[in-house]
């Protein structure tokens, strides 16, 4: 069985981003960029299906800039068998990725499909979703629990409240959650062995997907900050200022 | 043109995030229609027609009983040429449902809304709340995800709206329901609760967790967790607040033994007062919170329950 993956370059997780002064995107400049963490969790769970036997081949792919190639050999340093690049230098909606993956998808028929919940910088929560709705296939998003079987993925998802167990038709596409697994640390012998694993380009033009897109991004804003606070001295002070300057108790 | 609100449900009972969902809704339109979709739903439909101000769509059919997204999407797609706005609330019912349905229709999607300036202008956050984007679509229909916490609760209508019975649309039969565990609470809802406390690591066990408990208890509160907390087993994963979590935004928020990592400030930084007690005066905590307390939590708190039973 095959399993695809796709990954995406985001600023990484620790840094703290500031719009910029024209207010026209984020200040990404000289940020350290990385995997999205629950790409990374994706990545992680294919490579363990691997090793269990129950997939022979493992595929990452990302849609990006010409750097995304650093988090794609990362991938294959996690295990990943190959890579495929699709180039691209703007930023793309979440539809109009689903669009682009789809069309991998079509190409290199996977039985699994594996999405991080959502990307750390847009936040979208979108693109697989959107991705199982093109292709047709059953949807276990938000997995903190899979189970493969020959026909089937056994999927627990987790859900406002608590768990919820769907079984779902391959192939199928599965979104993580964070507590799915822990992804590993690439050892440097792999981190070599991953520079060698082959690794194909594309343009979007050779996909040939129309990306045009359908919402402009007017301005990024900082949030209101909220006013400094203040620290207080005792829990008999802190219980009168809830009471009588808060009045929230 | 209408505005179309899918009312998420569990079992006989409306979610009672629809009041917020009501009163973003009516920033768009006058003509509000709910889509109350389900297996045996005719009760769920009167109690929405409290909320629609033109109809309620009801959706009654097996395949629809346990509200899969498979099944909506097809259902929320043959709707959208009639609706300007298709809304839900981004919990993980609409995060599951939306974007799906938007893909089939081909519409754009815009995920957590949080303030709607025109019915084509829409600011969001980004970035683990670190940026608000403002956003325009002029798109035919526009499928939308609501923030609740940052609309006001409207009021349910006096009187009821018609309810109009649709057809099903086919069923797909690409997943199946195999069950559910839910967390047991008789504590209020996390999302709309109007005190939380959460606990983070600094709690140290899940004994101790119990702490938070019994101050929640004490100020008739909600319970949340950071993720150090959940991931060290002390709390449940659906008690976890934060960027992949829950976003809240109650009247007050004390956080309990929690540093305060970027992700965790994105779900909780819009709450009206927020207190931290913590032994550590760096953590980035203080920064955001209106009364800090430094000192040991187990200390403090048994302190401050005591406090309040005065």
């Amino acid at each position: 069985m095959k399993i695809l993956v796709a990954i995406k370059r985001v600023v990484d997780y620790n840094v703290k981003v500031r719009p910029l002064e024209d207010g026209s995107d984020v200040d990404l400049r000289n940020c350290k960029m990385s995997i999205n963490p629950f790409c990374e969790i994706a990545v992680e769970q294919a490579v363990r299906l691997k090793e269990a036997g129950q997939a022979s081949e493992v595929v990452v792919l990302s849609i990006g800039e010409n750097k995304a190639v650093e988090q794609l050999r990362a991938a294959m340093a996690i295990g990943a068998d190959r890579a495929i690049h699709v180039v691209c230098d703007s930023k793309l909606e979440p539809l109009a990725i689903a669009k682009c993956l789809q069309k991998l998808v079509d190409e290199e028929k996977p039985q699994l499909v594996i999405l991080g919940k959502q990307s750390i910088d847009g936040d979208n929560n979108q693109v697989g979703q959107m991705l199982a709705g093109l292709c047709g296939m059953g949807q276990g998003t938000f997995a903190s629990k899979l189970e493969l079987g020959d026909s089937s993925v056994t999927v627990t998802r987790e859900i406002d409240g608590g768990l919820e167990t769907l079984e779902l038709k391959l192939p199928a596409l599965i979104t993580t959650d964070l507590r799915l697994n822990e992804p590993r640390f690439a050892a440097l012998p792999n981190i070599m062995k991953a520079k060698k694993k082959p690794l194909k380009s594309l343009t979007l033009d050779e996909l040939g997907v129309d990306c045009t897109a359908r919402s402009e991004l007017l301005e990024v804003m900082t949030p209101p900050t909220r006013k400094a606070g203040i620290k207080v001295a005792s829990v008999d002070e802190l219980v009168d200022k809830l009471k009588n300057e808060a009045k929230v108790i | 043109m209408a505005v179309l609100i899918i009312a998420e449900h569990k079992n006989d009972k409306l979610n009672a995030n629809i009041a917020n969902v009501v009163q973003a809704a009516s920033q768009l339109s006058d003509e509000i229609d709910v889509l109350v979709a389900g297996k045996q739903c005719q009760a769920l439909a009167q109690q929405a027609a409290l909320w629609a101000s033109r109809a309620v769509l009801l959706a009654d059919a097996d395949h629809y009983e346990h509200q899969l997204a498979e099944e909506l999407a097809p259902l929320l797609q043959s709707l959208a040429a009639d609706y300007s706005h298709i809304l839900c609330a981004a919990g993980t019912f609409g995060k599951n449902l939306l974007p799906r349905a938007a893909a089939l229709a081909d519409a754009p999607c815009l995920s957590d809304v949080c303030q709607i300036e025109s019915a084509q202008i829409f600011v969001r956050p980004i970035y683990a709340g670190n940026a608000l984007a403002k956003v325009r679509c002029a798109e035919a229909c526009i499928f939308i995800t609501l923030r609740s916490s940052s609309f006001d609760a409207a009021q349910a209508q006096d009187s009821t709206a018609p309810i109009r019975s649709i057809e099903a649309s086919p069923a797909q039969n690409l997943s199946s329901f195999i069950g559910q565990e839910l967390a047991e609470s008789e504590r209020p809802e996390l999302a709309a609760a109007r005190v939380v406390v959460s606990g983070g690591r600094g709690m140290g066990s899940a004994e101790n967790f119990a702490l938070s408990y019994e101050l929640a208890d004490q100020l008739n509160g909600a319970v949340g967790a950071s993720r150090a907390a959940v991931d060290a087993g002390f709390a449940a994963n659906d008690m976890q607040v934060g960027q992949t979590g829950k976003i809240v935004a109650p009247e007050l928020y004390i956080a309990v033994g929690i540093s305060g990592a970027i992700q965790h400030l994105a779900g909780m930084k819009d709450s009206k007062v927020i207190v931290a007690i913590n032994k550590d005066e760096d953590a980035p905590i203080f920064q955001v919170a209106d009364y800090g307390l430094v000192a040991d939590l187990f200390d403090a708190v048994p302190e401050l329950i005591e406090a309040l039973k005065k």
